[in-house]
């Protein structure tokens, strides 16, 4: 959240940074008491101000009997913790439609206040405001919310399929499938895309087989990856959707390079990544941004801010003293912070940077303001850590609704439609679950062959592979396997 | 030619060869390269297919490996391998894993240069052997040249090949081979055999060990500058060694090791980085488990000394050759 007085949203930032400081000062006192061997030191009274520093400077000797305030560690920490009860009401939300919409070719330099904004088109009742409005014929609307509904009635059940034990991990994208449909829709089907591990909405745009997806998910003899990969860790070339690491934020510069061989060969594709906002914390957020600015890469380096990085809050990113979009100031890139549970603002925000890199006038950050509903993954309980009702509260509301919200009020929609598509989708993800669960899940047997394990690893076979592998079935044979 | 103007040619042979030839790196645009490897690329190819790049390892790399993806064949210069370790994440997680992750969906068919080895007061970090690092990753293979012709057969054999390949140039010897004797005047590579080298294209196959000298007595394991400090010390002691310079550790040319040490019943392994799991203990085994009812004598390893590498007692850590000369003595003694 921007601390910055011209930043409308920045204000909730402000607010939440003064009680932040107060409860910091409690715990470094209470931290630096309990430290064994610092049980003579005094305790720092809350809120110290510049007296009280200084007696407790001169009391311990700190500074080497200069007159200074002893230094304070500032450990960041949410608003809202278990147990507490969440309340955004403090909380500034520009109006939808305020923004201003640069021209595509304008230097990144005359929009930075952009960075500290927040771009939204979806007001309150549904309509779509303002100059971000991309102002889209119904079908493109309508194929929107329903790959969002079907991105999360894919999430449902992969999410129950592991909790039967029929795979090992699944990690759902509640509360932010207008990132990936909503740039989806706004690229080429032929864009490259490198994404992290939370944009399966992308694939489910580009219409990849559900089936696919859940063999690479239950590790089964249909799995093109031959169950190699961790499950949702998907490769899609033909869909323009890049192999997914474990590794945070290896996909940036891998991005950028692609982007920049696109360039370099006089190409029209471009390309387009995503990591979350504690990824830009890696060395490699910060390599491809140099390497994006620089050689002025046809990308768009998407930063999901979901607030959450598994159970450390933004804060640990940097989000106390900034933006993730006011990163792209420092690297001369043009910067944008949209509601990303907008599917409409993340359609515009996207097609403006897809014709800014296509028109080569280089790269664009954009924040997606958003917030992760569910657990980071089926490993993960974020009742240890955060506020049960931050999701219900969340002032930005359901990506879903929203879109749907508008639909209806455009009176291209209605609610019965909704239900009837929600069964529908329900039942094709049903199908398909049934369909892959043929090819095996994962344990029971409908695996590769043990020996594909070697392939793949080099081109050809080197020796000392082809040992192994023979080893290995010399052993499984031997065990009487 | 120099092992510099070998490398030198075979990136031109390369580029005019293959457009998805690209070489980028710090400094190798336009001025041509700190060791002068890339020199006159960029005015003969144009900024699209060599250029310099920002300070940034992890972003060399991953660049290199987005670039891949999209079909093209970089060939990325890291200025000195000791300054490889923040590209490690790039090169370990994605490059090597890639073909593997994506079930050959996606390639990295990369070649990263980068000069590496002691020798020439570099002090820390600009002396170091990583090799040792890289042979232990799966999807990696390793090469390292001890000659002008090979340096050049190489590392267009490492272009062609579409699997990420880390091809470490002894810098000691880019500009002559190297005896071991530092305090005897430097040599250039004129009138040695190895700098014959062909003006177009050949390549050396990776994965194929070279017989330096052939010989009875012992089989001596090595690559990189080793080789000629070797090669001279074999020759004043008048020891009859077979040394075998291995070229390409991953993948090793396993039958080249096994035929000669089951012929002499000795072996020697000489490598320039720290002993503790480096390339020599992967040697040593594999000798020890294929030819152990051959051997006459325990396995000896010649190597640096498990320290960062130093400035002033250079001599003392580098294995020169009076420390394989009493290797050599011992393992015959046995």
């Amino acid at each position: 959240m921007g601390d910055r007085d011209d930043s409308g949203a920045g204000k909730a930032g402000n607010e939440q940074g003064k009680r932040l400081g107060e409860q910091d000062a409690r715990r470094a006192g209470e931290n630096l008491a309990a430290r064994p061997g610092n049980a003579d030191l005094p305790t720092v009274p809350s809120g110290p101000g510049e007296a009280d520093r200084a007696d407790f400077a001169a009391e311990t000797t700190s500074g080497g009997g200069r007159n200074l305030p002893q230094l304070r560690l500032h450990v960041p920490e949410p608003q809202f913790r278990p147990g507490d009860e969440a309340d955004f009401n403090h909380f500034d939300i520009p109006a939808a439609g305020a923004a201003r919409r640069p021209d595509e070719a304008a230097d990144a330099g005359t929009m930075r206040e952009l960075a500290y904004d927040l771009v939204r088109v979806l007001d309150e009742e549904g309509r779509a405001l303002g100059p971000w409005d991309p102002k889209l014929p119904p079908e493109t609307l309508l194929r929107m919310l329903r790959g969002m509904a079907l991105t999360r009635a894919f999430d449902a059940r992969m999410f129950r399929a592991q909790r039967q034990g029929k795979t090992s991990f699944y990690m759902k994208s509640t509360g932010e499938e207008a990132v990936s449909i909503g740039a989806a829709a706004a690229l080429a089907s032929d864009d490259m895309c490198f994404p992290s591990y939370r944009q399966q909405g992308i694939l489910i745009a580009r219409g990849w087989p559900l089936v696919d997806m859940m063999n690479q998910i239950y590790s089964n003899k249909g799995d093109r990856l031959k169950g190699r990969q961790l499950p949702i860790m998907y490769s899609a070339r033909e869909a323009g959707f890049f192999s997914i690491s474990g590794n945070l934020a290896t996909q940036y510069p891998q991005a950028v390079g692609w982007a920049m061989a696109s360039a370099a060969r006089g190409d029209t594709r471009i390309a387009a990544t995503w990591c979350g906002e504690g990824s830009t914390a890696e060395g490699d957020f910060h390599s491809a941004c140099t390497f994006a600015s620089v050689y002025r890469a046809p990308v768009i380096l998407n930063v999901v801010n979901n607030q959450w990085a598994i159970s450390s809050f933004s804060g640990f990113a940097g989000a106390e003293a900034t933006t993730f979009a006011a990163r792209a100031i420092g690297y001369g890139i043009a910067g944008l912070r949209i509601d990303g549970n907008d599917a409409l603002a993340v359609y515009a925000a996207t097609r403006w940077a897809a014709d800014r890199a296509r028109a080569n006038h280089g790269p664009t950050l954009i924040e997606h303001f958003t917030y992760r509903t569910e657990g980071h993954s089926t490993s993960d309980d974020p009742s240890a850590y955060r506020s049960a009702d931050e999701g219900s509260r969340w002032p930005l509301g359901d990506p879903i609704a929203r879109l749907k919200q508008h639909c209806i009020a455009i009176g291209i929609w209605d609610e019965e439609r909704q239900a009837a598509m929600d069964k529908e989708l329900a039942e094709q993800v049903r199908e398909a679950a049934r369909e892959a669960e043929k090819n095996g899940i994962l344990g029971h047997g409908l695996h590769q062959p043990m020996e594909s394990m070697f392939e793949d690893v080099f081109e050809e076979m080197p020796w000392h592979l082809r040992e192994q592998q023979q080893q290995m079935l010399d052993e499984a044979k031997a065990a009487g396997l | 030619m120099s092992m510099i103007q070998a490398i030198n040619s075979a990136l031109d042979v390369m580029m005019e060869r293959d457009p998805d030839v690209v070489v980028m790196g710090e400094d190798v645009g336009y001025f041509g390269g700190v060791f002068r490897a890339t020199a006159g690329l960029q005015k003969k190819y144009g900024k699209n297919r060599v250029f310099d790049t920002p300070i940034t390892e992890i972003g060399i790399i991953g660049v290199a490996v987005g670039m891949g993806a999209y079909g093209l064949r970089p060939v990325p210069e890291i200025q000195f391998a000791d300054y490889i370790y923040p590209a490690l994440d790039q090169l370990v997680s994605e490059a090597a894993r890639l073909r593997y992750r994506s079930a050959g969906e996606f390639i990295a068919p990369m070649t990263v240069r980068s000069p590496f080895g002691g020798g020439i007061f570099g002090g820390q970090t600009h002396s170091q052997s990583p090799e040792g690092i890289f042979t232990h990753v799966s999807g990696i293979k390793t090469v390292i040249p001890s000659t002008p012709y090979d340096a050049k057969g190489l590392l267009i054999a490492a272009i062609e090949d579409n699997d990420p390949v880390i091809f470490f140039e002894p810098k000691r010897i880019y500009n002559g081979p190297f005896d071991g004797h530092y305090d005897r005047p430097a040599k250039s590579w004129a009138g040695h055999p190895g700098a014959m080298v062909p003006e177009g294209y050949y390549r050396v196959p990776l994965g194929q060990a070279r017989t330096v000298r052939a010989g009875e007595a012992l089989t001596i394991l090595c690559y990189g500058t080793m080789e000629h400090v070797i090669e001279s010390t074999v020759t004043e002691m008048g020891v009859d060694a077979e040394i075998i310079d291995l070229r390409t550790l991953v993948p090793l040319d396993i039958d080249a090791i096994e035929q000669s040490v089951k012929k002499t019943g000795r072996c020697l392994i000489v490598h320039e980085a720290t002993r503790t799991s480096g390339f020599g203990a992967e040697l040593s085994a594999l000798v020890q488990e294929r030819c152990f009812y051959h051997l006459e004598a325990p396995i000896e390893r010649v190597t640096g000394f498990d320290t960062p590498y130093p400035h002033s007692l250079e001599w003392a850590y580098f294995p020169g050759p009076v420390r394989i000369r009493e290797a050599i003595t011992k393992i015959m003694r046995d």
